[in-house]
This record gives C-alpha cells, structure tokens and sequence, in this order.
C-alpha cells in the first residue's frame, strides 16, 4: 500500500480549478456590504483529478469491514449491506429538515414508528426513545430512567448500581456520570456471574443491575431467570446493555428474561456503519414499569441519529421475521469455529461452547527463553496488521491478564475464516520461534508500532 | 518471577507495607506492576487525608487498564511520593524503592491480616 498522507491544501496551485460557474452566478444579486466578508476564502485551488485521487489515496489508507475481516470482539463488525445506504440517501429523506411541521414528515415519522414497533418485537420491551446517539449515551439516558423510576416513588435510598467484573467499560462509567455509585459482582470460575456473590449486595440502596447477555466472555447468563427475581424482590431494576445483543436476534428477549430497560446499538447488531465509518445509535427500550418516566412524545423536536435509523430498519426488513433468526445461529458457529481450531495454540481460560464471542488468554508458547521476554497479546495483535486483518479486542475483560477477544459474525465466509486461523497458527508458530518477529510487528503497515507509552505519558495536546 | 522482598507485607491486591515505627510505607509489588505494564499516570491522594483499610487511596494507569490502589491499614495520609506525578514509570523501574504513600497507623492491629512474603508468593503463583 502506498503511504499517503498529504494536506488537500498542498496540492493546491493558484488559478487551477476543477470547476466552471454559469455566467448567471456572477450577476447574483450582491451580498449586502456589512455582511460580505474582508478577507478572500482560503480555499485549495485544486483540479478534479487532483481531488479524485487525494480522497481516494486517503480512503486506502484505512481498514474497514469493506476491505476486510475485522473480529473486534463485543463491536460486531458485520457486513453494512449497501441496500442501507441507498435507502439511506433516498432524496426524499435527505431532503427533510426536523423543524419541518408534522403534517410534511408523515412518511419519516412512520418509519421511526415501525422501527419502535419493530424493536419492541425483537426486545420484549414496550417502547424505544431513538434520541440517544450511541450506545453509552443510551446507557446514561436508559440508567437516568432507572433513577427517576425510583425518585418518582419516594425512594431516594437507591443510589448504587450493581456491576459485573467482567462488564464493558462503560456501564460503570455512565452510572458514575449518571452520580450513582458503583458495586462490582464477581464472575464465578465458569465467566458467569456468581449469584452468591450477588444475594448479599442487593437490598435498599441498590437502585438496580446493569447486565450484558451473552456477557462478554460471550457466554450467555444461564441464570438470568433467578437473578432477574432476585433484584426484582430487592426492588431494584434490570438494565440490559445490548452490546452484544446479536446472537439473540429473533431468539430470545431480553424482555422476557426480566430485564426493564436497555439500549440496542444499532451500528452493531442492526449493520450499520460504525467505528470510523459513520455514526451510531444508541435508542433505549422500557418495560411497561418504566415507559411512563420515558419522555413523551418519544418521537419530537430533533430524532437522534435518523439516518442510522434508517439503515437498521431496512436491515431488519430486508431479512424479514425468519431469516433474522439466522444471524446468530451463524454467528455463535463461526466463532465457536475459530475457537476450537485455534485452542491447540492459544490459551482458552474458558473452554465451553461461547456465543458469538469468545476470549483467549495469550499464547500457550509465547516463546519467552533466557532473557528474551515472550510475545504478550499486543504483540499478536500487531502481527495480525501485517497480514491484513483487523485485531481483536485485545485487554478486555480485565478477568484476564492477556485477554483477546474474538468476535466474528455471521457475514463472514468459511473461507475468510480459515484464512484468520491459518494466520492466527502462522502467528504463533512465529512466537514459538522467534518471539521478536511480534515484538517488533507491524512491519507491513504504513505506520509502525506508536510509542503508546511516551504518548499517554506526556501527550501533546494542542499542535 | 515476580520479586517479592522478605520483611514486608503484602495485601492480596498487590499492594506492599513496610512498617516503620507507627507508619506504613505502601507500594505495589513487581507482580502488580508487571501485570499493568507501562505505567502512565499514578493518581495520587492528598496528605493529611484520613484513609481506611481496603479503601482505594488511588490509581495506576498504564497503556492497558486502569486499577485502584487499595490501602492495606487504616490511618492518616502523612507522605506522599510526589515524584511520581512527573515519572510514574518509576514504579515499572523499581516497584519497592518508589513507595507510593505513608500512613499512620490507626490500628496497628490490622497488619496481622497482611499476607507475609511466603504467603503473597503463593497467591501468584
């Protein structure tokens, strides 16, 4: 790949241009004297060609689900069908602006209604907001119901929230912005949450559990059920982080496992574009107990992030009610693919069947010998560069110390998969030999290994 | 392997304690900061704060993860190593020479919960 990485204002010339304005243009009424600006536009003075090839280097120079197979466990980088963006672009969407009456927008707020409908149907739940933006913003909005929920009733003991030790980063974080303090429940030795560990943190101060099921060792909660009653008697509430909501598709419903709110991210299990590809969505679901504390009308003033929405609506009606069951059969098959056919080389701290991700735990030969350190799972995932794949998640959960986690889905081939594996083996055939072919990796990729270390020690924060 | 010293006591979350008199003087052993990795940033408490047994007085960042730092005594803040707010990586250098915090002791007693270097050996094996 060619290394680009120039400045559209450094190819500018003066005088080039790459278009040529209608003579009507110059004798448009003149802009009013107080108003029109002093100074020339610092614009580039660029020709079609020079534009057409700066935006194209510039887009080679990134990695998206488009150029390749990108396992970032609990992201759920699935294929973004393209059928999204067309309905996506449709002028007539396009073209609306959200201060337009209600009576010009029927179409646009129909759709938003069938998607709340359509939700609510894969969730169990009553009803959706779509103003949150993305999933940690769906977290704050969804536990700031939880806490209104019990305001609303006089109860003003209940200012803790319960988290498992192997929950995503942000569930803590939003019930720490949200002003609620944090009580962490442990994994038991087989990943899942231990319920003994839970029964003596619930009562009166415990406004309620956050959750993610599967959780994100990718096992699902068997214990759903009892653990749902036990918060529910406490008085506490279930709020469902639906991260990794995929392979439960049309399955099963959070709903029904008790859970009283929750948050889908739509640019995950719902295939539209995320990371640095485009924005996400992160609307929030309620239960019956809680819908009235949902602020009414859902649908009002500006409606999150509509094109996303848009996106995932035509995802879910493209597959239709059957073939959306599908998607996670198909991905708890790959994955559990890789899983078994690269557990010979890596570390599985967990070895029962996973859904749609799983987690290794380094290499079982690092090959570390006299004083040459072996090759830690950054080391692997930067090898991983230079065979052109994504990395995995890598350093979460924090249960284990060299963590990798591997998150498929189910848009990914046989083949793609055995590629990934054959690599994968390459990798640590590689370690075992020589342990500094990883430590010294990437060595294909436009940029090398940054120096993370001196970056987050003395960051430059301003140019 | 991790070093471990003989004569200091350690908590079961990878702090150690020399006791010097009615004062404690805590780090964190070579395992915890092998296990973090580059340290980034040490979050230090203010002196003279009153601090609990199992507590967290502050927080290591590094590259990988973030961790809390657990008090193993009860007591009063009186020193804190100011040094690694500039270079935190002094932990990753020499872990036992750069303590973290010093604590007065309020309960003296509570140093016989403390693991010895023998037992701490073993809970990281």
């Amino acid at each position: 790949m060619k290394y680009y990485d120039k400045l559209i204002f450094e190819l500018g010339r003066k005088g080039r241009s790459g278009y040529s304005l209608p003579k009507s243009f110059a004798s448009a009424p003149a802009v009013p004297e107080n108003l029109a600006r002093k100074t020339p536009l610092e614009l580039p003075e660029v020709s079609e060609p020079d534009v057409v090839r700066h935006y194209t280097n510039l887009s080679q120079m990134n990695f998206g689900v488009d150029t390749g197979f990108y396992p970032l466990g609990s992201c759920t980088m699935k294929y973004n069908p393209k059928i999204n963006e067309e309905v996506a672009n449709h002028p007539l969407f396009t073209g609306l602006h959200p201060l337009q009456p209600r009576e010009t927008v029927k179409g646009a707020i129909e759709m938003i209604e069938g998607l709340d409908k359509t939700l609510a149907e894969i969730t169990g739940l009553k009803h959706f907001t779509f103003l949150p933006c993305a999933g940690a913003h769906g977290e704050l909005a969804g536990l700031m119901l939880m806490r209104e929920y019990h305001l609303a009733r006089n109860d003003f003991a209940r200012t803790k929230v319960i988290v498992p030790d192997s929950a995503h980063g942000t569930n803590p974080a939003s019930a720490a912005v949200c002003g609620l303090e944090i009580v962490e429940v442990k994994s038991r030795a087989d990943g899942l949450v231990d319920v003994e560990d839970l029964k003596p943190l619930l009562g009166a101060e415990i406004a309620g559990i956050m959750m993610t099921n599967p959780n994100t060792l990718g096992l699902f909660e068997r214990e759903i059920g009892e653990i749902a009653k036990l918060v529910h008697d406490s008085g506490g509430l279930l709020y469902y982080d639906g991260a990794n909501m995929n392979p439960l598709l049309g399955k099963v419903r959070p709903g029904d496992m008790g859970f009283d709110i929750l948050h889908l991210n739509l640019h995950k299990t719902f295939s539209t574009p995320h990371g640095g590809g485009g924005p996400g969505s992160g609307p929030v679901g309620v239960a019956e107990s809680v819908l009235p504390y949902l602020h009414i009308p859902v649908v009002s003033g500006f409606h999150g992030n509509y094109s996303v929405m848009m996106k995932a609506y035509a995802y879910i009606l493209m597959l239709g009610r059957e073939n959306i069951k599908m998607a996670g059969p198909l991905a708890t098959l790959n994955a559990n693919y890789i899983k078994e056919s690269l557990k010979d080389c890596y570390k599985l701290p967990i070895p029962s069947i996973c859904k749609h991700e799983f987690v290794f735990d380094g290499l079982i030969n690092d090959g570390a010998h006299d004083d040459v350190p072996g090759a830690t799972t950054l080391d692997i995932a930067k090898r991983l560069l230079d065979y052109g794949f994504h990395a995995p998640t890598i350093y979460f959960p924090l249960l284990f110390s060299q963590a990798l986690m591997i998150e498929p889905t189910e848009t990914e081939s046989k083949e793609t998969l055995d590629e990934f594996i054959a690599v994968m083996r390459k990798i640590a055939e590689e370690a075992a030999e020589d342990p500094n072919i990883l430590r010294s990796a990437p060595h294909n990729t436009p940029v090398s290994r940054p120096d993370e270390t001196t970056a987050a020690r003395n960051p430059i924060v301003k140019a | 392997m991790s070093k471990i010293i003989e004569g200091l006591l350690y908590s079961e979350s990878h702090e150690w304690v020399k006791v010097d008199g009615k004062v404690a003087i805590i780090g964190v052993t070579d395992f915890a900061q092998s296990e973090m990795g580059d340290i980034t940033y040490v979050d230090l408490p203010s002196k003279d704060d009153d601090i609990t047994k199992d507590e967290d007085f502050g927080a290591l960042e590094s590259v990988k993860a973030s961790s809390e730092l657990l008090c193993p005594v009860s007591g009063t803040i009186v020193a804190v190593n100011e040094k690694l707010e500039d270079a935190p990586e002094l932990i990753n250098e020499d872990p036992y020479a750069n303590w973290i915090i010093k604590v007065e002791m309020s309960d003296a007693s509570e140093l016989n919960s403390l693991l010895t270097a023998a037992a701490y050996a073993e809970i990281i094996k």
